[in-house]
């Protein structure tokens, strides 16, 4: 039983990250921009993430870090492929090179500190419930957070009329300009609001998950991210299945190596691409007849006067 | 009155040749910025940089070394870019090929095998690279799923694999447990042009590609086909060209340049197989594709370039103790400042007076 319990208790906190980045990505999506920059963005927010929670002494200083950290990334992405129309694939790569990079120069003085990870829940009574009592009361505040977030944007997405502007954006740039929205603005903020996602999902990483920052530690959780985006239909709900399933594969491929099963560690470790490989192949396959991507996904706009 | 962007009604010739330059220019006054942050003085900073390896013959030769294999991949990932094929896995390509060339050179050790064993890598390699780059390209045309995605996640999975092989059945058995394989026999490592020196043959066969593929979209129809796949699909779909064939044939050849720069790198410069034998070369070819500007001489000289800025970044690491990753920020920033210097070439910038009107999108 305490082992169904750890392990539940791992894939929460192994699926989180995965789960915020994955949706302001979505967010950034709906509106018609495909931002590829995630790992990028993701890893200075975790480089950044550390550094302010290391100098404050503050989990919370430390995720603000993070967020604002992720939220500057994207606005550089914004400039570009919103402000100079360039195209969206390469700008996305730039970005994740540039992160990786700056993300080692900001790391680089704190590679070997170590700080308190993020406190988890404990209400007396109810976190002592055997089984549901960790799970659902006892987690650190990074995982309430996602799931708000998740909340909160499925219903602004599909309960609000900003929501239903955002998607018409995504869908069809020419009409919602013409009907007057500003296309531009909108998906300005959309990027920015998935830059400052995955900033927070990084900065996750060093803040809960391990206690200290190593280069390069997010490790393609940012495509990773980008993938759940595809495997969700452009859906919360699903989101919130994928992100759990792949949370899952993470926690199973540490675990075999401490069953001790005769497969080498690097096979196990490969499993989660290799899921994502295969996940996007049974996908794709599976809707064959028709994308339910956003229409004008990845497409530039430039309004014309 | 805001400024806003107006296409130009074609491209302009002469932006699109010195877009580079400017994008060179902005770049280099970036990082003066970025060197007086860290404290560094930064006329030294870009003298260790851009000019202390060109002055002597040692960091000459590193530099046409470190090109090699950035040049050749990049050759590869343009001819994708230009058929709008996505392969952004070419360090998995190259991981792979260098792998599958390592096979026979594991095997043959010490056996006194003859000249063939170099040359069977090299072919080995450039076939490994190839079919490993075609797992997204089918994945793509049969199922429609995301060459992007899919193509970078088996660069992990190929990072692993590495691992496993030389931590587990190749690892020198007189190797102090370091994980790395023996060192190559001769007959299975890439011969130096100058005799003590550090240029190789390797230089030779990436010149031979970037003539072969100026060859390729300068003179034969497959080079039109690839060139008007990427830019009006449409039209191309008109003219009886297929897309999804060329998505398959570009990540062939795109993926068999990168295993063949993969092998040559390890039985060349590194000469044994172990991990980290590439400092991402196959991230860092996207840049100089893009720098080059999708063509073939172009690439030559961007993949010179960003050699240079590779021995740059250690010489300014050695002499005023500047971290290895301004190395990678500047390469960042540099596509950044090529990518934003392309747009003046499709579009003009323009002061407005913005009124409510009409209007189109563009693709």
């Amino acid at each position: 039983m305490e082992l169904i319990e750890a392990i539940v208790l791992a894939v929460l906190a192994a699926s989180t990250p995965l789960l915020i980045a994955a949706t302001g990505e979505l967010v950034t999506e709906r509106s018609g921009v495909l931002n590829l920059g995630v790992e990028g963005m993701m890893i200075v927010g975790a480089a950044c993430g550390f550094a302010g929670a290391w100098l404050t002494g503050s989990v919370f200083v430390g995720a603000l870090f993070g967020i604002v950290a992720g939220t500057m990334m994207s606005l550089i992405f914004a400039l570009m492929t919103l402000g100079l129309a360039v195209n969206q694939v390469a700008t996305g790569l730039a970005l994740t090179i540039l992160g990786v990079g700056l993300s080692g120069l900001i790391g680089a003085g704190f590679v070997g500190e170590r700080i308190t990870p993020a406190v988890h829940l404990a209400i007396p009574g109810l976190t002592d419930i055997p089984l549901v009592g960790r799970v659902l009361f006892g987690e650190d505040g990074f995982v309430y957070v996602s799931i708000a977030l998740v909340i909160g944007v499925w219903w602004f997405l599909y309960r609000t009329r900003a929501g239903l502007i955002l998607r018409a954006c995504g869908d069809n740039h020419v009409s919602a300009h013409a009907l007057g929205y500003p296309v531009l603005r909108i998906r300005t903020f959309a990027v920015m609001f998935g830059g400052a996602c995955a900033g927070l999902a990084g900065a996750y990483l060093p803040l809960a998950y391990t206690p200290f920052f190593i280069p390069g530690m997010t490790a393609g959780r940012g495509w990773i991210a980008l993938a759940l985006v595809v495997f969700s239909s452009w859906r919360p709900g699903r989101l919130v299945i994928g992100a759990y399933l792949f949370g899952a594969v993470t926690i199973l491929q540490l675990h075999a190596q401490g069953w001790g099963i005769g497969i080498p560690s690097q096979f196990m470790s490969a499993l989660p691409y290799l899921a994502t490989v295969i996940v996007l192949v049974l996908l794709s396959r599976a809707r064959s007849g028709g994308s339910t991507a956003p229409a004008a996904l990845g497409t530039v706009f430039v309004p014309d006067r | 009155m805001q400024l806003v962007l107006e296409k130009r009604a074609e491209r302009s010739g002469a932006i699109a040749l010195v877009s580079p330059l400017i994008a060179i220019g902005l770049t280099v006054v970036t990082m003066v910025i970025l060197f007086a942050i860290l404290g560094k003085n930064p006329l030294l900073a870009l003298h260790a940089y851009f000019i202390a390896p060109l002055t002597d013959g040692y960091s000459l030769q590193e530099i046409a070394v470190k090109a090699t294999p950035l040049v050749m991949i990049a050759i590869g990932l343009s001819l994708c870019y230009l058929a709008n094929a996505w392969n952004i896995g070419a360090e998995g390509q190259f991981l792979m090929g260098a792998v599958a060339g390592s096979w026979i050179a594991v095997k043959t050790q010490g056996t006194d095998a003859g000249a063939w064993v170099l040359p069977a890598m090299l072919v080995l390699a450039a076939a490994a690279g190839a079919l490993y780059a075609l797992i997204p390209a089918i994945c793509k045309v049969k199922f429609g799923a995301s060459e992007i995605l899919t193509s970078l996640m088996l660069v992990y999975v190929a990072d692993l694999f590495l691992d496993y092989l030389v931590r587990g059945p190749w690892r020198d058995p007189n190797g102090f447990n370091f994980p790395t394989t023996a060192e190559f026999d001769p007959v299975a490592t890439v011969p130096l042009l100058i005799e003590g020196g550090r240029l190789h043959l390797g230089s030779i066969i990436a010149l031979l590609v970037v003539a072969a593929a100026a060859i390729l979209l300068g003179r034969t129809i497959k080079g039109f086909e690839i060139r008007i796949v990427g830019a009006a699909p449409r039209a191309a779909r008109f003219g009886g060209f297929n897309a999804n064939h060329l998505i398959i044939l570009t990540f062939a050849v795109s993926g068999a340049l990168a295993g063949l720069a993969g092998i040559i790198e390890v039985a060349g410069p590194v000469g044994h197989l172990q991990p980290g034998i590439s400092p991402g070369y196959g991230f860092t070819a996207i840049i100089v594709a893009f720098l080059g500007r999708l063509n073939p001489l172009g690439i030559l000289i961007a993949g010179l370039f960003l050699a240079l800025t590779f021995i740059g970044g250690e010489q300014a690491q050695i002499a005023m103790k500047i971290p290895l990753d301004v190395t990678k920020v500047f390469q960042g920033i540099l596509l950044f400042y090529v990518l934003a210097c392309d747009s003046l070439i499709l579009y003009r910038f323009k002061l407005s007076f913005p009124n409510r009107q009409v209007a189109r999108g563009t693709h």
